[in-house]
């Protein structure tokens, strides 16, 4: 295998389509988004040998070959072209062929692209009755939506660390204060800890202004080799890692969509909990620890998620999340921020943009382009995500 | 006229008295899964093909809880009004998982806490005309185990 920087790529370009509930087609936001990428690299459609595309379920069957459609609707080039899907971890999925294209020397600049239309409400499953569906069966059994499984473990949160709901309300009040300067969040109002508590609760304890909505949005990266780059580029931001680890047996965290966890008997557990495993595979690539990250871009669905995450990604010991959120270590002018875009309490989701959409984030910064919302002397960011049925997703960027 | 009791899904659970989740065990390795497996162990060191039906533990400690206070979406059938109900997340001592239910009517998440022991029962999911289609549910436990019905 690769290691080091001999597995790196240049991120070229990067752009987005604003998140938003603007009901048009979604490949209008990914073809809006591959433009601003193309013009932000100073590369043109037609120099592009491959596009990888983040597949969309709910937008009929252009959506299910999202690289063909967005493709089309640039004009036929003749690239090569991949559409992957894998939940919310489509975008890394993307990114990581896009990737493994490069380094095998097979083409040198590939086009990422991802983009979604969402419907009003909570996501539901594919119609029609699917009896053998595990997706359909927690609808029709238990009701079970997402937010139930975020709330879930923002309980066990509060049952296992003491975590409050004023705890949760103050990751929203970070997040909206990061998002405010950020021309792509759909939400730009900043939020008092009482006027998140003060919200319908959805699913105890998580109220409406813990949990994510769902978005219309387009995100897209130009990636290229090193070689490419740097004849065009003085320092180009690099990605040195992209993680899209499975769990490994037995899986005791009770996973979306799933009725149960998998069973402990007759085996050790992993010293390695999945989603501990999603950024560590890609510090191990990277060859760097936690502690040499600048900041994070993590998958907010739920406030309570965020903590959970500040423990998976190594930037708290377990029950030591709330101590870094309250002392600010996470917000930005902090050691370690998370989320200064704002993250999914300002976006809201766009599932197959949302991991591309980190990836800009994590190159706006380390260019030292994201404004009021920048990091003062950024070198490394990485980006996780988790997408249902066990599809880890972590990118880890570097200048 | 007699309304007729039917799983709202087929072999996923008893439906005696004292019902239990049906789910299968490795005849190799050991391992449970819920719902069944059947083809094969997805223990990745065992991979074994014979699995045999077994009801799982009628009661576990509780793991997590939360609840909808929104009607979900299709194909759940909600009534109308909606009535909340809670989530519970149940760790089963002697297959070492964590199965999710539905809570019983009547108990919410101020009536729960991590670590409280719970019993599995059979209740209506959704009325259809006169069939009382019934799923299983979890509530806190009432009596000592063992004890006869
Ligand atoms: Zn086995």
């Amino acid at each position: 295998m690769r290691h080091g920087s001999d597995q790196e790529i240049a991120v070229l370009g990067v752009g987005m389509h604003p998140w938003g509930k603007w009901g048009r087609n979604f490949v209008e936001y990914g073809v809006h988004a591959a433009r601003a990428a193309l013009a932000d690299a100073g590369l043109a459609w037609t120099d592009v040998q491959f596009v990888a595309g983040g597949d969309t379920m709910r937008n009929g069957y252009p959506g299910y070959v999202a690289g063909a459609s967005i493709a089309q609707a640039l004009g036929w080039n003749g690239a090569q072209v991949a559409s992957t899907y894998g939940a919310c971890a489509t975008g890394a999925q993307a990114i990581d062929v896009a990737r493994a294209r490069i380094l095998a020397g097979l083409c040198d600049v590939a086009l990422v692209v991802g983009a979604d239309t969402t419907p009003k409400g909570f996501f539901a499953p594919a119609g029609g009755e699917r009896k053998t569906d595990p997706d359909w069966l927690r609808f029709h059994l238990l009701g079970a939506t997402n937010p139930i499984y975020f709330g879930l473990y923002a309980r066990r949160r509060m049952e296992m660390f003491g975590a409050t709901l004023e705890d949760f309300a103050r990751v929203k009040v970070k997040n909206s204060r990061h998002g405010l300067a950020n021309p792509n969040a759909r939400y730009r109002k900043l939020y008092t800890l009482e006027e998140v508590m003060a919200s319908q609760v959805v699913s105890d304890p998580l109220r409406l202004l813990d949990i994510c909505a769902t978005s219309d949005g387009g995100a897209a990266v130009v990636l290229t080799s090193m070689e490419f780059a740097r004849k065009r580029a003085a320092q180009p931001v690099r990605v040195a890692a992209v993680s899209t680890v499975t769990p490994v047996y037995p899986n005791t965290v009770i996973e979306m969509p799933n009725f149960a966890t998998d069973s402990a008997v007759g085996v050790a557990v992993p010293d390695v909990p999945f989603r501990d495993s999603i950024a560590r595979r890609a510090y191990e690539q990277a060859g760097i620890g936690p502690e040499d990250v600048s900041f994070a871009e993590v998958y907010d669905l739920s406030t309570a998620l965020e903590l959970d995450w500040y423990e998976n990604i190594g930037f708290a010991k377990p029950g030591d999340a709330e101590k870094i959120l309250r002392d600010g270590t996470t917000a930005l002018g902090g050691k370690q921020p998370v989320n200064p875009s704002g993250g999914l309490g300002c976006f809201g989701e766009a599932i197959p943009a949302q991991a591309i959409s980190q990836l800009c984030e994590l190159t706006w910064q380390l260019r030292g382009q994201a404004g009021a919302r920048q990091i003062a002397g950024a070198k490394v960011g990485v980006a996780v995500n988790q997408g249902l049925f066990g599809h880890g997703s972590a990118i880890l960027a570097t200048i | 006229m007699a309304t007729t009791r039917i799983p709202a899904v087929e072999g996923w659970f008893t439906l005696d008295d004292a019902p239990s989740l049906l789910g299968t065990r490795c005849k190799s390795c050991g391992a449970y899964f819920f719902p069944k497996e059947t083809f094969a162990c997805r223990n990745p060191r065992c991979g074994a093909s014979e699995l045999e039906e077994t009801p799982l533990s009628r009661r576990g400690k509780l793991w997590s809880f939360t609840d909808n206070r929104y009607p979900p979406p299709k194909p759940y059938v909600a009534p109308d009004p909606f009535e909340p109900y809670a989530v519970a997340a149940v760790e089963l001592e002697r297959e070492k998982m964590v199965v999710l239910g539905q809570v019983v009517r009547g108990v919410g998440c101020a009536d729960l806490h991590a670590g409280m022991e719970m019993e599995l029962v059979l209740d209506t999911l959704y009325r259809d005309g006169e069939n009382d289609v019934v799923t299983w549910k979890w509530r806190p436990a009432q009596a000592a185990e063992g004890r006869a019905q």
